[in-house]
Parts: C-alpha cells; sequence; structure tokens
C-alpha cells in the first residue's frame, strides 16, 4: 500500500465508490417502485445526448456532455410517458420502445459524425475510462494533505462526490415521504403527499447520478449499480434503513473488490495484463446478488419474519 | 437515391441482395417472436437476454482460441451465445421464483452483470495476442458490411425455422400470452409453454447479433409488436402483422444502408421500424391519437348538438359558442338564435324522446334497456314501436 497505490488505485477506487453509492441510493426506491429498468432506460438514452452536445458544442469538455445527457435522459423519460399514455402500452414495452430507439439514434449519430476521433466512441461510453482517471500527481498519502497535489486530482473525483453527496442529502431531507410514496402509493395520495412529484423527483435523482456516473465510469457500473446492490440489500432486511444501509455497503464493496480484481486479479494468476474493471464491478455485484439470493435472511416471498 | 431503389428490388449488387433477404427474414421472426413477450407483457426480458449472449461470445472466442481453432468461427460464436443467454434467461426466472425480487429487477441485474462479464472477457480477448480479435466488437453493434454466404444462409435458415416454430406453437402460446390461468385449467404446461416463448426469444437474439448486433435486436423485438398491437384487437393479426413490419423494417434498412454505405445497417432497420411505430401511434385507427381525438370531438359534436335543441325546443338562449355553430351548421337555427323549421322539428322530436325515456325509466326495470340511456342513444334503437306507442298514451294519461 504504498505511493503506487496511492498513484494509480486511490482515485480510481473512490470515484468508483461514489458513482456507486450515487446510483445505488436511488435504486433502492426505483426497486420498491418496480422501476429498477429506469436506469438501464437513461444509460441508454445518455448516449444520443452526448453525442449531440458534442455536435453542437465540438468539444468533449465536461459541461456540455453532462447537459447533453442530462437533457437526453429527461426526453427519454417523458416520451416514455407520453408513449405509455397516448398509446395506452404498459410500461416496459414503452420503455423498451424508446431506449432501444433513442439508442439506434445516438450509435447512427455517432458513425455519422466521426466523433471516434477524439475518444467519444461506443467503447468507451460503456466502459468508461476508470483506469485512467489516476492522480499522477501524488506520491504518496502525504500527498492528501498536499494542497500542490491536490490541486490535480481528476476533476471527477470532486464531482463525483458532489453528487452522491447531494443524492445522499436529498435522501435524507425527503426521506419519509419518499418511503410512503414507494411502499404505499394510495395511502401516501390520502395523505396529501404529491406522488407524481416525488416520482419525478425520484427519476430525475436517479437520471442525475446516471449522467455523472456515465462520464467517468460507463453505462455498465450504472446499470450494474442501480439494481444490483438494492436488490441484494432487500434480501438482507425488511427494514427500508437497513435495507439502504445495506446497499450502500455493498456498492462499496463491489467498486473497491472489483477494481482490485480487474487490476491486480490477472497478475495473480500470472496474466500480463489487467481487464475491464466496470465489467469487474459489475461482476462482483453480481456475485453479492447471487449470495444474497442463496442465503439473505429476508430472501423468500412468504414466511417473512415479523418485526425485523 | 437511384442506388436505394436499386437496391429496394435487390438490383444493388450480390452483398446488398443478400443482406436485405436476410435482414427482412429476420425481421420477421424478431416480430412475430416478440409478439408473444409483448402481449405476455414481458417485452423486456428481450433485453436480459440480449445482453446475456456476450459472455457466451467471448467464452466461446477464447475457447476456440485455446483449442487452436479461428476464434471467429460464426457458429461456435452463436453456440456460445446461446449458451449464456439460456443461463441468462434461467437466472432471470430462478430469481423471480426463489427470491421476493419482482421480475424487472431480476432482468435489471441479469443484464448487467452478464454484460459486464462479458466485457471483462472481451478485455482478456484483446490481451491475447492470438486468434484474430479484431471483429469482435462488432457483436455489440452488429456489421452487415462483412455478412458472407454461409452467414446469410445460417440467418435465412433460422429465421424461417423460428416462424415455423411459432407457427406451431401459435395456439398454446396465445393462450398463455393473454391468460396464463385459463390455460393452466385447461392443462396446458404454462411453464413449457413460457420457456418456449423465451427460447424462440433467444434464438431471435442469436441468429440477428450478426446483423444487428445485441444491443439493438431488443428493439426488433420490442417494437414492432407494440407497432401491430395499434392495429387489431386479434392476437393471431398481432402476431403476423408484427412479423410483417419487422420484415418490412429490415428490408428497406437493409435497402437504405446498401445505397449509402457511412449508414450503419443495425440502427437504420430501428430507425425505420421506430417511425412505423410512430405513423401507427399517431394514424391507427381506433387506437391511434388522431382516432381518439376524432372521436372525442365527434362525441362532443353530438352532446352539443343534443343540448342545443332540447334549449330550442324549450325557446332558450344559447351561448355556447360550439352548440352554436353546430345548429348553424346543419340549418338548424339562424344567424339570429331563432330555430329554424327543421330546428324546431327536430328539437320537438327530442324533447318529445326525453320525455318517452323518463316513462321507460319508470316502466321498465329491465336495466339491460334503460340502462342504455345516455342521452344520446335513440329512443327507436332500444325499444320497438308497440312500447313506444305505450309510453305515448302513458304520457297522455299524465298529461
Amino acid at each position: 500500500m504504498g505511493a503506487e497505490f496511492v498513484q494509480f488505485s486511490l482515485t480510481p477506487i473512490l470515484i468508483g465508490m461514489f458513482a456507486a453509492m450515487a446510483c445505488a441510493l436511488p435504486g433502492n426506491f426505483l426497486i420498491l417502485r418496480r422501476q429498477a429498468l429506469i436506469g438501464d432506460a437513461i444509460s441508454h438514452v445518455v448516449l444520443p445526448g452526448i453525442v449531440v452536445a458534442f455536435l453542437i458544442t465540438g468539444t468533449v469538455t465536461t459541461w456540455p456532455m453532462l447537459l447533453g445527457a442530462a437533457g437526453a435522459a429527461l426526453l427519454a423519460v417523458v416520451l416514455i410517458e407520453a408513449v405509455r399514455r397516448l398509446g395506452r402500452i404498459e410500461p416496459g414495452a414503452a420503455m423498451g420502445v424508446v431506449f432501444t430507439s433513442l439508442f439506434a439514434a445516438g450509435v447512427l449519430l455517432l458513425e455519422q459524425s466521426d466523433t471516434s476521433s477524439v475518444h467519444l466512441d461506443v467503447e468507451h461510453a460503456l466502459m468508461g475510462n476508470l483506469e485512467q482517471l489516476i492522480w499522477l500527481r501524488a506520491d504518496g498519502w502525504g500527498s492528501l494533505l498536499d494542497p500542490e497535489a491536490l490541486a490535480h486530482l481528476p476533476p471527477e473525483l470532486p464531482r463525483m462526490a458532489v453528487v452522491a453527496a447531494i443524492i445522499g442529502l436529498l435522501t435524507l431531507v425527503f426521506w419519509r415521504p419518499l418511503k410512503l410514496a414507494s411502499f404505499d402509493e394510495g395511502f401516501a395520495r390520502a395523505l396529501g403527499l404529491p406522488v407524481t412529484l416525488i416520482g419525478l423527483g425520484l427519476v430525475t435523482a436517479a437520471a442525475a447520478a446516471a449522467v455523472a456516473a456515465f462520464d467517468a465510469v460507463g453505462s455498465i457500473i450504472v446499470i450494474a449499480m442501480f439494481i444490483c446492490p438494492p436488490a441484494a440489500a432487500r434480501l438482507m432486511t425488511n427494514r427500508l434503513g437497513k435495507q439502504v444501509a445495506w446497499s450502500m455497503l455493498f456498492a462499496c464493496i463491489s467498486a473497491i473488490a472489483g477494481y482490485v480484481l480487474a487490476g491486480y486479479g490477472p497478475l495473480w494468476i500470472g496474466a500480463a495484463s489487467s481487464v475491464s474493471a466496470a465489467g469487474m464491478v459489475a461482476v462482483v455485484s453480481g456475485v453479492i446478488l447471487a449470495l444474497a439470493c442463496l442465503f439473505g435472511p429476508a430472501r423468500s416471498r412468504v414466511g417473512v419474519a415479523a418485526g425485523g | 437515391m437511384s442506388s436505394f431503389f436499386s437496391a429496394l428490388l435487390l438490383q444493388g449488387g450480390y452483398n446488398a441482395a443478400l443482406v436485405a433477404i436476410g435482414a427482412s427474414l429476420l425481421g420477421f421472426a424478431a416480430g412475430a417472436g416478440g409478439s408473444f413477450l409483448f402481449l405476455r407483457k414481458r417485452a423486456l426480458v428481450s433485453d436480459a437476454v440480449a445482453h446475456a449472449t456476450l459472455p457466451g461470445v467471448g467464452l466461446a472466442f477464447i475457447v476456440m482460441v485455446l483449442l487452436g481453432g479461428d476464434g471467429r468461427s460464426l457458429p461456435g460464436l452463436l453456440a456460445g451465445s446461446a449458451i449464456s443467454a439460456w443461463l441468462g434467461l434461467l437466472a432471470v426466472e430462478w430469481i423471480v421464483r426463489r427470491t421476493r425480487l419482482s421480475e424487472d429487477a431480476a432482468i435489471g441485474a441479469i443484464l448487467s452483470v452478464f454484460f459486464g462479464l462479458g466485457v471483462v472477457l472481451l478485455t482478456v480477448i484483446q490481451s491475447m495476442s492470438q486468434g484474430r480479435q479484431a471483429g469482435l466488437e462488432s457483436f455489440l453493434l452488429g456489421s452487415t458490411a462483412g455478412m458472407l454466404f454461409q452467414d446469410a444462409v445460417l440467418i435465412a435458415g433460422g429465421g424461417a425455422a423460428v416462424v415455423a416454430l411459432i407457427w406451431i406453437l401459435r395456439r398454446p402460446m396465445t393462450l398463455v400470452a393473454f391468460d396464463p390461468g385459463f390455460a393452466a385449467a385447461r392443462g396446458v404446461d404454462v411453464r413449457r409453454v413460457d420457456l418456449a416463448m423465451m427460447g424462440l426469444v433467444l434464438a431471435v437474439t442469436v441468429i440477428g447479433l450478426k446483423l444487428v448486433g445485441l444491443i439493438l435486436i431488443v428493439a426488433l423485438l420490442i417494437i414492432p409488436p407494440v407497432t401491430a398491437r395499434f392495429w387489431s384487437e386479434r392476437a393471431e393479426a398481432v402476431v403476423w402483422s408484427a412479423g410483417a413490419l419487422g420484415a418490412v423494417s429490415g428490408y428497406v434498412g437493409a435497402a437504405v444502408s446498401a445505397s449509402a454505405p457511412a449508414l450503419p445497417t443495425g440502427p437504420i432497420i430501428v430507425l425505420i421500424s421506430a417511425a412505423l411505430f410512430v405513423l401507427s401511434l399517431l394514424f391507427a385507427p381506433a387506437r391511434g391519437v388522431l382516432a381518439s381525438v376524432l372521436a372525442r370531438r365527434a362525441f362532443q359534436a353530438r352532446v352539443h348538438r343534443r343540448q342545443g335543441l332540447l334549449a330550442l325546443s324549450r325557446s332558450e338562449p344559447i351561448h355556447d359558442p360550439l352548440t352554436v355553430k353546430i345548429l348553424r351548421r346543419e340549418n338548424l337555427m339562424r344567424a339570429d338564435g331563432v330555430a329554424t323549421a327543421e330546428g324546431r322539428a327536430a328539437g320537438e322530436k327530442i324533447s318529445r324522446d326525453e320525455r318517452r325515456w323518463s316513462i321507460a325509466r319508470k316502466q321498465h326495470l329491465d336495466t339491460a334497456l334503460t340502462g342504455r340511456y345516455d342521452g344520446l342513444t335513440p329512443i327507436e334503437s332500444v325499444f320497438t314501436a308497440d312500447e313506444i306507442a305505450h309510453f305515448d298514451a302513458a304520457m297522455e294519461r299524465n298529461a
């Protein structure tokens, strides 16, 4: 755990952790509301948003990308709702129609606009560039106290940390209405809570998390973290507070173990190069979910323990 | 443009014709096969299936290279993708059956984890020096330019086999899609029919990998059935018209991309099928947006006409602009708001019918008949002339 670790692994792991937690937090509520696949849909439509932003501004700087992605995510949510209502189509199919079409449009624009020369390609969109978010100026743990070195942190780290903190704060502030609206929408409505607004706010927070994480870590981690840690946590407990805590723990374990396994795992078994960190984080979260499915104390539908 | 039409008429060269035929067969199989999933309200299962093919592709490649073969042999890669997609499906089913997680959570978990594993394997392959891995990424987004004759035969044969299976299994699958409980009561093994449905979707996905890629095949499984649903209320019609819509999208898409090489085939096919969807959403008879707007306006006009005529018969002034417009257009009212002779007659008739209805609703306890009173249904269409005469007599007595 020396200087090299701080230089090459600390910042990607931290970014991965913040991204994982920012996605898993709204994921808890999406799963309860049976909207788990909203995360999947959002992360597919982020691609056309980013391409359009690039075509308009001609640069690959952060803010146009984020705005484009957020715009696309919002457009997708609106379109899904419009198709569902206007066509009287069940939500899953409406979602499928919208996100596959938008994704196809994104791929087409991408191929047409020759953006591949500026590190904007499908592979990058899928896998992100977690491995490249290294902290070159660091020369050991001491750099954490060195303002000169801290100024050269990868900008993704503070951005992801801020997004995770904001989503955490929002969850705390709106905890009670979120909980009520997710478990029993009818009751929440009867209490006079703005249920539709809460749902929209939740989806917006999810989109913000997806968009912020997408640039740094790619869509695989985003989709996996929306679903796997909260799903595993749901099998651990019957209480929402504990579920959220478990999901945060699982998200962190996935990010850390996934990155370490991807970076160092192949070296342990004698292979020469590392494998995709994003893919590995998703795989670890899947292993955690599989274990929860097999051994989680609240895994079964029937015979749910009282109290809990 | 002329190259587009020549491609459309299969004159754009051997390869273009090959791709067009392959794409339309695949589109047909995908549309028809996806219909059952859509009718069963499980459209997004195809998303999980498609993503779950990736680790199989990667593993098959690695195994074939380690065995000393060519890693890119298509049948080997397709076999690998089929196996891993099947495992993914079983995993979704296992999670839904054995835990309290809902189906969408299971789908999302499986698709992300399998896809992640596939990406890990792809990076392993990239680091392998042997085996000419280039082109493997095309499984993500599909590539038709490099389609060989044997690939086309594989796609055509597989597509035809899928369509034949759909034909054979259409009855039990329709039954299960609409009412699994009833199907079970009729002695249909719902679980096995479900698995057969999934198997068909899986076959389409695996066949379509080469053509449109694993992410966009989902679109071909979902969009044509949803589009077809606008045009029919009958399950079988939905299935076959979804197939036809898919075939048209595949065929036209292949022709467009053959005439403009810069346009990738997969996205074009998907966007054409999305365009057909939007057209149907707007213009389909009965279920389309335009049709429901027109139906709403026609209903509104009937209500206003009737209220206007009732007001005319009572000599009340009419202020509502829509009512005024309708009455004047039909020459039932003059510009100064006074009823014409026809308007008076129509108003008389309607107010008489209204009185007849009120008698009818007092006398008849048969709500199947009187329940049809909604202020718009003509009384003659519910009661016979004798009965109406009877009501008139009752009215005379009351008066």
